[in-house]
C-alpha cells in the first residue's frame, strides 16, 4: 500500500478546517516556499516531472517557465476547477474534503510564477465545493497565509473564487479565460498561448486543482523523493475515479502507472454483480477511446502507456461496463453529452457532433441503415483537427473507437432493425 | 430532428411557433430544449433590490475588469428572483458597461441561468454514462410518474421542475440528482427519491 498523500486528510473529522489542516502539518510547505526565490520553486517542480492532472499531461514546471520574465503587465494564476469530464469527480473531493491543501498548492504556485492574483474557476454546479473553498480562503486570510505580506515575507497573493454557470467547454483553458472575462465560453485560437497573452491579455498560467495539490508535497519533501513514486516520466500519486459496474466505485489514490485491472479488482472490488463479465472500460473520461475487455489485461495507468494504446489517461475517469451493456446505447450517451456541450463556434464540431449523435440514436432506436457506420466514421474524419479547440477530437475519437472495436454490434442493430441487447 | 444527408449541407428551418418544434412540450418550461437555436424570451422580471445592487458592486471590485463580474452578477439576480429576467439583464448591463444584448447572449450560453420562472425546487437528474450504467433512467421515469410531468416540465402547483442534465461530477455515487444547490447521491433503491421529495415543503 503506497502512502496516501493527496487523500491523506479525506475522512478525517474536520478535514476542511484550518485548525485540523495545520495540526496535520499543513502550510509548512508554504512557509518554506514563500521565502525561496520563485525560480527555485519552479525548478523543484520542473525536476519532479509533475505532469498536468487535468487531462493533457503537460509538464507543469515547464509550463511555468513559459511565463515571460520581464513583462510589465500583471501576471495571473488560474485554477481550473471546472471538472466536467464525464466519469471524473476527483477535484470536487479535494475541494470539499481538503480545501486548504488545494489552497496551499495554489499559493505556492502563484509565488512560483510571480502572480499576485489567483482566480479559482469552479463549475457552477459545485456549490458545496465553492463554499468550502471560500471558507478556506477567508480563514487563511485571517491567519496571514494569503493577502498582503504573506507570513511576513513581503509577498502579496490574493485568491478569488469564481463560479461558472454550466458549460463543459469552460474547462478548456482559453474558453475558461473568456468566461472569466464575462463572455460566452468560446475557445480562442492559439497562439498566442496564455503564458504570453491570457486573461485580460496578460501573462497567465492555468493549472488543474489536482495538479496544484501535488505541489506542497514536492516542496516539502523534494523532487527526488517525488520521483520515486510512479514510473519514469510519469511520476507521483494519481487520483483515479472509478465508476460504473463496480462493487466499490469511488476516488482511489495510487501511483501513476498502477495496472488498470488492479484498480478495477482490488480497489473497485471487481464487477458489481456475480456472474457478470467485463465488456469494456473507458479509461480516462468520456473523451478517452474505449478499451475492450481483452485490451484491459495489461494497461499501466499513466499518460504514455495509454497513449501507446491509442487511448488516453485524460482525467483518469475509469468507467467500467459489464456484458449486459449495449455499446450503441453507451456511445449514444457519450455523444448526447458532446452534442449538448459543443460551444457552436466551429461548424465541423457544431454540426458534426450532433450529426453522429443522431445517427447513433437512430441505430439504437431501430432505424439504422446500411452505410451508417461508414458515414459516421467519415463525419468523424471531417471533425478531427479541423476546429479551434480539441473538443471535436474529444468527441470523434471515442466515437470512432466504439464503432471500430464493436462494429459487429452496430451492424447487428442495423440488420435486425432493433437494439439487440435486452435492457439490463 | 432529422439528420442532414451527407453532402446536402443539412439546412433545417425551425418552425416559428415553438410549440411545433419536436421535443418542445407546450406549456412546459423548456429549460433545455433540443440543441440548436433556442429563442430566448426572457420574462419581464422585477428591478433588482438595493441589496442585490450592493452585492454586485462588491463583486465588481474583485476584478481588474468590471465585465468579469457578469456571471457572478447573474447569479445574484437569479438568487434573488429565481430566474434572470430582462429587467435584471438591463440593469446588470448598465452596471457593467455592456449592452443588454451582450448580457442576453451570455445568459443563453450557460445552462444554469433560467430566463423564466420555474418551480420552487429544481430537480436535475444526471443521465450521462456512469449514472446511466447505475440506473439513472429509472430515476427519471420514476420522477416523471410521481410528479406527473415530462422532463422539462413544472408541476401544476409550481413546486417542482424536472430536468435531466449532463455529468455532474458525482459518478462514483451514481445514480444521483441535484436538488437546487445540493447533490443527493446513491439513489438506489428508488425509495430514497421518494423520501427526499416527501421531506420538502
Amino acid at each position: 500500500m503506497a502512502e496516501k498523500l493527496l487523500t491523506r486528510n479525506v475522512g478525517v473529522p474536520g478535514s476542511a478546517t484550518l485548525e485540523v489542516y495545520e495540526q496535520r502539518g499543513g502550510y509548512q510547505a508554504l512557509r518554506k516556499a514563500i521565502t525561496l526565490p520563485p525560480e527555485s520553486v519552479t525548478d523543484e517542480v520542473k525536476k519532479s516531472s509533475l505532469r498536468g492532472r487535468g487531462g493533457a499531461g503537460f509538464p507543469t514546471g515547464l509550463k511555468w517557465t513559459f511565463m515571460p520574465k520581464d513583462s510589465p503587465k500583471p501576471r495571473y494564476l488560474i485554477v481550473n476547477a471546472d471538472e466536467s469530464e464525464p466519469g471524473t469527480f476527483k477535484d470536487r473531493l479535494l475541494m470539499e474534503e481538503d480545501p486548504h491543501l488545494c489552497l496551499e498548492g495554489i499559493l505556492i504556485s502563484a509565488h512560483a510564477i510571480r502572480a499576485k492574483t489567483a482566480f479559482v474557476y469552479v463549475r457552477g454546479e459545485f456549490v458545496r465545493a465553492l463554499r468550502t473553498m471560500q471558507m478556506a480562503v477567508d480563514d487563511a486570510r485571517k491567519k496571514g497565509y494569503l493577502g498582503k505580506n504573506i507570513l511576513g515575507s513581503g509577498a502579496d497573493i490574493d485568491v478569488v473564487m469564481h463560479r461558472g454557470a454550466g458549460a463543459y467547454i469552460c474547462g478548456e483553458e482559453t474558453a475558461l479565460m473568456e468566461s472569466l472575462e464575462g463572455k460566452r465560453g468560446y475557445p480562442r485560437l492559439k497562439p498566442p498561448f496564455p503564458a504570453v497573452a491570457g486573461l485580460y491579455g496578460c501573462p497567465t498560467t492555468i493549472n488543474n486543482v489536482e495538479t496544484l495539490a501535488n505541489v506542497p508535497f514536492i516542496l516539502e519533501r523534494g523532487a527526488d523523493w517525488y520521483l520515486t513514486i510512479g514510473r519514469e516520466k510519469n511520476a507521483g500519486p494519481k487520483l483515479y475515479c472509478l465508476s460504473g459496474h463496480l462493487k466499490r466505485p469511488g476516488v482511489y489514490e495510487a501511483p501513476l502507472g498502477t495496472q488498470l485491472m488492479t484498480l478495477v479488482n482490488e480497489m473497485g472490488g471487481g464487477l458489481w454483480k456475480d456472474g457478470r463479465k467485463l465488456k469494456a472500460i473507458v479509461p480516462g473520461g468520456a473523451s478517452a477511446p474505449v478499451l475492450t475487455a481483452a485490451e484491459c489485461a495489461d494497461v499501466p495507468m499513466d499518460f504514455d502507456s495509454l497513449a501507446a494504446r491509442k487511448s488516453m489517461l485524460g482525467s483518469a475517469g475509469v468507467m467500467v461496463m459489464d456484458d449486459t451493456v449495449c455499446m450503441v446505447r453507451a456511445l449514444e450517451r457519450i455523444l448526447r453529452f458532446f452534442a449538448h456541450e459543443s460551444c457552436g463556434q466551429c461548424t465541423p464540431c457544431r454540426v458534426g457532433v450532433s450529426w453522429i449523435h443522431r445517427i447513433v440514436k437512430r441505430i439504437e432506436d431501430g432505424g439504422g441503415q446500411s452505410g451508417d457506420c461508414e458515414t459516421m466514421l467519415d463525419v468523424c474524419d471531417n471533425m478531427i483537427g479541423k476546429t479551434i479547440c480539441v473538443f471535436a477530437d474529444a468527441a470523434a475519437l471515442p466515437a470512432m473507437a466504439f464503432v471500430n472495436k464493436f462494429r459487429s454490434e452496430f451492424e447487428d442493430h442495423i440488420k435486425q432493425g432493433r437494439c439487440t441487447l435486452p435492457e439490463a | 430532428m432529422s439528420e442532414p444527408r451527407a453532402g446536402t449541407g443539412g439546412l433545417k428551418v425551425l418552425p416559428s411557433d415553438p410549440s411545433k418544434i419536436p421535443g418542445f412540450a407546450a406549456g412546459s418550461v423548456a429549460l433545455r430544449g433540443p440543441a440548436g437555436p433556442e429563442g430566448i424570451a426572457p420574462d419581464e422580471g422585477k428591478a433588482l433590490t438595493a441589496g442585490s445592487r450592493l452585492e454586485i458592486d462588491r463583486l465588481v471590485a474583485l476584478y481588474p475588469d468590471r465585465r468579469s463580474a457578469l456571471l457572478p452578477a447573474l447569479w445574484v439576480a437569479q438568487k434573488e428572483q429565481g430566474f434572470v429576467g430582462s429587467r435584471a439583464m438591463e440593469e446588470i448591463a448598465a452596471k457593467l458597461d455592456v449592452s443588454p444584448a451582450f448580457v442576453a447572449g451570455v445568459v443563453s450560453f450557460y445552462t444554469m441561468y433560467q430566463t423564466k420562472p420555474i418551480g420552487r425546487h429544481l430537480i436535475q437528474v444526471c443521465t450521462t454514462l456512469s449514472c446511466y450504467l447505475r440506473g439513472a433512467d429509472a430515476v427519471v421515469s420514476h420522477l416523471r410518474k410521481k410528479l406527473g410531468v415530462e422532463v422539462g416540465g413544472t408541476t401544476a402547483d409550481g413546486k417542482f421542475t424536472l430536468v435531466t442534465v449532463e455529468c455532474l461530477g458525482s459518478c462514483g455515487t451514481a445514480p444521483m440528482l441535484q436538488l437546487n444547490d445540493d447533490f443527493h447521491e446513491n439513489l438506489d433503491p428508488i425509495a430514497k427519491v421518494d423520501a427526499l421529495l416527501d421531506s420538502l415543503k
